[in-house]
């Protein structure tokens, strides 16, 4: 079970001056289960892909495989795929529309097919996933606060049980208690229930913290795929793209720059106080 | 002494929330007897959770919205009194989060000249005022660009041109870096500082990103509509346990100093910098 991207190319204004590589020659394998990191500067290539996840854009040339069957074969349902690849937009919150919130979030598996008492229940599972207190659910969407809302959003994809949960930067303009709720609550969507998650974000900080694999896209194409700790490696590399690595990456360099004993592997907190500490005590 | 660029006495703003007639069910307040002092010149940034207060505090800084209570002066100008209003406006630059909602021409001089030409100035000007802005942000080169092919960060230093060439004393930036990459904030950020330092225009910075300001002069920490921290970054960072209480975090380097800290390290409260925090524990080593 998985999705594989083979030789996917994604071209804008094909035959025209202004033909583009939006993607090119894209080779992936996304197993069941992963909770990955999408990085890289804005043009990058990043959006287009996963829109191509889950058949929203359709490659110019290549082939994608849900689960082993290609998505391009005729009478393959875009519909079913969608429900099981769940897309997360920016700002997921503009979204929003109904009166009420348990509403809004019962909208996407009405629209499956589900009658209101199924599509409420899956409401309610959805919304408490995401940390949204039952007194709420008859309030209005509109009244609630940032994260909240985003939280709802997110809650609304949930809801349609999706196999695959991509999110595109979910935590952009939120404060930082925010942005570690809601990552919190998709790496425990991620633990307790097995979902793959694809995460899209421009916090190093944040994708190093959480994911255990990292792509990189740069200019369409796939520049690394690894493990974090392998990716910031190549911290040089990275900033070239715009890029960088996590500030705390960047310190234990410095430190072994001036003859501390340290590993640079460290990508998050916890391990750059471990490898300190290890060194300071010995 | 000088003028504050912003002073605020006992500021008040309520949103009130209506029925559908129309009749007041509900006043919240957004800014609570909040007061402000901020030299002509400085870099301040204000911090605070989603629905703190900071962007209703920004929007009066610019008289977006005037004073249910109390008083704000910007530039000693007093915003309740509309005859300052335009005054304020041209003296007040603001920048918001998303580029492109900020962005209206179909060529990146004609954008950042638009402000200029509406007030009046003489077209010589204007053109000269468009030049000296878009080299202060960088962005000379792109004048006869089309905006919209241009990256997060170059949009948004178009967008802080078009505020330069209004000629403010003071640029008030709410969250200007939310939506960039880490090149587009790093980009932004520093034609913020060089603003501040080269032409000595006052900066006002909205975050949430802790890594920002770590270079401020002062900073603002607000919570339901009140300032409940102020203070030098290393006096606001060295208390990493308040910070948190508000829903804010400290830079990832603070954290990781804290923490080392905590398992018994003896390192100084408040290290904002890698520099800061190498140099401590070289003087442990030895």
């Amino acid at each position: 079970m998985s999705i594989i991207l083979d030789k996917v190319n994604y071209i804008y204004g094909q035959g025209t001056a202004y033909e583009t590589y939006a993607l090119k020659d894209i080779n992936l394998e996304i197993k069941d289960g992963q909770f990955i990191g999408v990085i890289g500067h804005t043009g990058s290539g990043k959006s287009t892909l996963i829109q191509h996840l889950n058949g929203l854009l359709r490659a110019t040339s290549g082939t994608i495989y849900y689960n082993g069957e290609d998505i391009y074969t005729e009478g393959y349902s875009m519909r079913a795929l969608r429900s099981k690849v769940g897309l997360v937009f920016q700002y997921p919150e503009h979204q929003l529309f109904e009166t009420t919130i348990l509403d809004d979030v019962c909208f996407g598996p009405m629209n499956q097919g589900l009658d209101k008492n199924a599509a409420q229940l899956r409401a309610f599972e959805a919304l408490h996933s995401v940390g949204i207190p039952e007194e709420l659910f008859d309030q209005s969407p509109f009244d609630l606060s940032g994260g909240q809302k985003r939280r709802v959003a997110i809650a609304g994809v949930l809801a349609m049980k999706p196999e695959v949960l991509i999110l595109d930067e979910p935590t952009a303009g939120l404060d930082p208690k925010g942005r570690d709720e809601i990552l919190d609550q998709v790496a425990e969507l991620h633990a307790k229930q097995h979902i793959t998650v694809i995460l899209v974000s421009h916090s190093m900080e944040d994708v190093a913290k959480y994911v255990e694999r990292i792509i990189v896209m740069n200019q369409g194409s796939v520049m690394y795929d690894d493990t974090p700790k392998n990716v910031f490696r190549y911290y040089k590399e990275l900033e070239q793209v715009g890029l960088a690595a996590p500030q705390v990456t960047y310190l234990m360099h410095e430190l072994q720059e001036k003859g501390f004993p340290v590993s640079c592997d460290a990508t998050t907190v916890e391990e750059a106080k471990q490898e300190i500490l290890s060194v300071m005590r010995s | 002494m000088a003028t504050m660029m912003v002073k605020a006495r006992q500021l008040v703003h309520e949103y009130i929330r209506r029925d559908e007639e129309g009749n007041p069910i509900a006043t919240q307040a957004a800014l609570d007897h909040v007061d402000i002092d901020i030299e002509p010149g400085s870099f301040v940034a204000i911090l605070g959770h989603n629905g703190s207060g900071k962007s209703t505090l920004a929007k009066h800084l610019n008289v977006l919205l005037s004073p249910t209570e109390g008083t704000l002066w910007v530039d000693g100008k007093d915003t309740s009194d509309m005859d300052n209003l335009w005054k304020i406006r041209q003296n007040t630059g603001m920048v918001f989060q998303n580029p492109d909602n900020q962005i209206i021409g179909s060529i990146v001089e004609e954008d950042v000249g638009f402000g200029p030409e509406n007030i009046g100035v003489p077209t010589d000007e204007i053109w000269q005022r468009v030049e000296d802005s878009l080299r202060a942000v960088g962005m000379l080169k792109y004048r006869s660009h089309s905006p919209n092919k241009l990256s997060g960060g170059q949009k948004q230093r178009v967008a802080i041109a078009g505020v330069v060439a209004m000629q403010p004393k003071c640029i008030v930036l709410d969250e200007p870096t939310a939506m960039l990459d880490p090149n587009g904030r790093k980009e932004v950020l520093r034609t913020v500082h060089e603003l501040n330092r080269k032409k000595g225009v006052t900066i006002i910075l909205i975050t949430h990103y802790m890594e920002e300001v770590t270079d401020a002069d002062y900073i603002y920490v607000m919570d339901s509509g009140s300032v409940v921290m102020q203070g030098t970054p290393r006096e606001i960072f060295s208390r990493v346990e308040s910070l948190k209480a508000h829903r804010m975090d400290v830079p990832q380097i603070t954290l990781l100093a804290h923490e080392l800290k905590q398992a018994g390290l003896n390192l100084p409260d408040g290290i904002l910098t890698r520099e800061e925090l190498i140099e401590a524990l070289e003087k442990l080593q030895v």
